[in-house]
């Protein structure tokens, strides 16, 4: 059976670096991965998703709505704007942090409320303090990793080699603090 | 050895083991990784035209001088381009060329969603069509046999979802190629009508016997899963369809679409008892099936535009609607594109919006289009790379002749439009003597597609310094008598030198000079010309803040208004120090951060 993991976020969140970590160790453990992104205007502040699935056998690179065995949302807004994606009885892993956008900055509207409240009574919701745990760990920027941790957790793949995933695809002097970061997300996510 | 590859990287690693010489393009969203991927081989020579027509005309020049060739644009960028396709159609190759055009359905950075599959028909060249990264690096190595064996440039259309999916290609060997030699042959190369009339036989004898290839090649087959319904697909609908109906059906994969084969389709209609045609944009294979005489279905039952994705499908032909969570609306805000912190077009647009009364503003296609959205609301046409200068010349000539009306066009593109083919809509204007302010956002880059090098940012694709072009030398070499080059973050000088367009009645330019924020490769000369670039920050004197918000006008996303306190205050991690919004604030509360 295949299974579908869509990545949400905002422009320069890492949710690419982050797909590619998983799907580099997805292929390493034999499984046939497609990927699927839409380029264009994300670098400008924009909502951008990534989107992996895996399986003896992938045809279609993109996840259909309703289709999502987990949503991987770096950022609250960006959970409630894709969990139309989520299998009813699949798992939302959110990392609580709010990023404004062009609207709510200037005050026309307000950042909405109640997020986390209102999703995690709709699907099994996973919430993680991402962006403060990679604020701790030294690098705001290594939430993303934090959150391929949890989500190795969430769906079962803590036996993949995501160290040597690590290692492939970030540079030398970041490794440590990604793996670091990696470990961070597995044990976090199990006492949330 | 196997690697997760986007569809453009995987063209790029045909390029490399086809043993392609020469590559050129003109970026444009979905296409512009395939010659950033190429450049990272070495052995071949690639470039950066200023235009898709240019990239193409190097290519048939290297083809015609025995160099294995390849050109690769977004799909309106083959509009740019068809002038020399369809001239080349008819003299054929000498090393084998390959154009790559890149189609839009669904259209995610695209003003159209045109279908160039017609264009490969109307040229009378041979297409393929890959569904995934694997075929297109192995057709596009087929490509370069197939146009060297049929004497003519061969089309890869791809589209985003092929373009930007990953997935598993099993990588080749290079098999390095001599360039062929070059013989003068006049009656092929040289299109004068006697030639283009015996060409145009040589052509039709091509495609004759294409339609033998095309029904024994190994991109066309029929995947019998015993069922009496049939699917007909080519591209990444072929891969949604496989999704979506699994081995409930038949399918004829067609990855080698024109000529499409007549035999095989014939054959596969008579063979099923109900045949679904299922293709993006527009019904090219659906149409020829019923030339044939074939009862299929496609057009009636499926959207005609965007993505034939898999819930597409299952809702079309199963009648299955997906059942998701639901949304909650009141829990999210839009996040539109906006212009970076720090953009070089933001000063420029906010005192613009100040003379909206007085103008009209003709637009073009870059990251100033974004100008069209909040706060400025300031572009009210945009057609094609090129046609700001032109469209407001023409709109002018017709403003001119109402006795009610007094309002002056500024036209605004960017240096990489300006290279593209702005440079011909200048001049038209001051050929004809227009009277239009003619506004070039020069950022050194071409901004939009991420920051590629253009014939004006002084390097070129493959890392080495170039020639830089003085677009305002070009524009008075033109004949423009009026132009003026001036800091976009001098808000006093920005409104002093659009007063002085204004109040002139004669072709004028304003050229906005200062670097992209995403720019990433600068000169010694750079660094002295745009002083303390992005060095600084701003930031707020919270007391002298009265909530004013005059300063969000600017519609800057480093500043951040606090419903709460009624005040704004900098972001100081994205803030690079622009001093935009300093000039902007009637207060004197924002200030260098130093001071603060």
């Amino acid at each position: 059976m295949n299974q579908s993991i869509k990545l949400v976020g905002v422009g320069g969140q890492g949710t690419i670096l982050a797909a590619k970590l998983i799907s580099t160790a997805l292929i390493q453990a034999g499984y046939d991965v497609k990927m699927s992104e839409i380029h264009g205007m994300s670098q400008r502040g924009g909502s951008v998703s990534s989107e992996i699935r895996y399986g003896d056998k992938v045809y279609s690179p993109v996840i259909e709505k309703g289709h999502a065995d987990v949503i991987v949302a770096f950022e609250q807004m960006e959970a409630a704007r894709y969990i139309d994606y989520l299998k009813p009885d699949g798992t939302l892993l959110l990392n609580d942090h709010k990023i404004n956008s062009m609207l709510t900055l200037s005050g026309k509207q307000p950042y909405p409320q109640g997020i986390i409240e209102t999703l995690s009574q709709q699907v099994k919701t996973v919430v993680l303090k991402g962006t403060k745990l990679a604020e701790q760990l030294g690098n705001a920027k290594a939430m993303n990793v934090i959150m391929v941790g949890a989500l190795a957790q969430v769906m079962g793949l803590t036996d993949l080699d995501f160290a040597a995933a690590i290692r492939e695809n970030v540079k030398p002097k970041y490794v440590d603090l990604n793996l670091k970061a990696f470990d961070i997300g597995l044990q976090h996510s199990l006492h949330s | 050895m196997k690697k997760l590859m986007t569809g453009n990287e995987a063209i790029a690693r045909g390029a490399f083991e086809a043993g392609v010489h020469f590559a050129s393009a003109y970026p444009g969203t979905p296409s512009t990784e395939i010659l950033e991927n190429v450049a990272q081989y070495k052995e071949i020579v690639a470039e950066w035209a200023p235009n898709e027509k240019v990239a193409l005309e190097a290519v048939i020049g290297a083809s015609i001088a025995g160099g294995r060739s390849l050109a690769a644009m977004k799909h309106v960028g083959v509009n740019v381009a068809a002038d020399p396709l369809f001239t080349f159609s008819y003299t054929g190759v000498n090393g084998g060329s390959v154009l790559i055009s890149a189609d839009e359905p669904g259209m995610y950075s695209s003003q159209n969603e045109q279908d160039n599959r017609n264009y490969a028909k109307a040229a009378k060249i041979p297409m393929l069509e890959p569904s995934n990264s694997q075929e297109a690096k192995d057709m596009l190595v087929d490509a370069f046999d197939l146009s060297e064996t049929y004497d003519s440039v061969v089309m890869v259309r791809m589209t985003t979802r092929v373009c930007h999916s990953k997935s598993l290609v099993e990588l080749g060997e290079r098999h390095a190629v001599e360039p062929r030699p070059y013989e003068p042959d006049l009656a092929k190369y040289v299109s004068v009508p006697a030639n283009g009339r015996q060409r145009r036989h040589a052509v039709e004898a091509r495609m004759n016997r294409l339609k033998d290839y095309t029904e024994t090649s190994k991109w066309n087959h029929v995947v019998d899963n015993g069922a009496k319904i049939g699917v007909i697909a080519s591209g990444m609908s072929y891969e949604f369809a496989w999704e979506a109906l699994g081995e409930t059906v038949d399918y004829l994969k067609l990855g080698f679409t024109n000529p499409l084969p007549k035999q095989m389709i014939a054959d596969f209609c008579d063979n099923h008892d109900t045949v679904y045609v299922i293709e993006e944009n527009d019904p090219y294979i659906e149409e020829f099936a019923m030339t044939l005489g074939k009862r299929v279905i496609g057009s009636e039952l499926f959207p005609y535009t965007g993505e034939m994705t898999p819930d597409v499908i299952k809702r079309c032909v199963l009648g299955h609607e997906t059942e998701g969570v639901d949304i909650h609306p009141e829990l999210l805000v839009n996040r539109p594109p906006t212009f970076c912190s720090g953009c070089p077009h933001r000063g420029f647009f906010y005192e613009l919006g100040k003379k909206r009364k007085k103008i009209i503003v003709a637009g073009d296609i870059g990251c100033y289009s974004l100008a069209v959205g909040e706060p400025y609301r300031m572009m009210e046409w945009l057609i094609c790379m090129g046609a700001a200068y032109s469209t407001a010349h023409g709109a002018q000539r017709i403003i001119d002749m109402k006795d009610d009306d007094n309002r002056r066009l500024v036209a605004v593109m960017g240096d990489s439009t300006f290279f593209h083919t702005g440079i011909n809509s200048l001049l038209n204007t001051i050929y004809n003597g227009g009277n239009t302010i003619n506004i070039i956002l020069d950022n050194r880059i071409t901004g939009m597609t991420g920051q590629q090098d253009n014939p004006g940012s002084g390097f070129k694709l493959q890392e080495d310094d170039a020639a830089i072009g003085d677009i305002e030398a070009i524009c008075r070499a033109l004949g423009v008598n009026h132009v003026r080059s001036i800091d976009p973050n001098n808000l006093k000088l920005v409104k002093e030198t659009i007063n002085w367009a204004l109040d002139l009645d004669e072709t004028s330019v304003i050229i906005t000079n200062w670097p992209c924020v995403l720019k990433k490769k600068f000169k010694e000369e750079d660094y002295a010309a745009y002083q303390d670039m992005w060095k600084t920050k701003d930031a707020v004197l919270e007391d002298k803040c009265t909530g004013c918000k005059a300063c969000l006008r600017s519609g800057c996303p480093s500043l951040v208004f606090d419903p709460d306190k009624k005040k704004v205050r900098i972001d100081p991690n994205t803030c690079v120090g622009c001093d935009v919004c300093l000039q902007i604030c009637p207060y004197d509360a924002i200030v260098k951060e130093e001071t603060a």
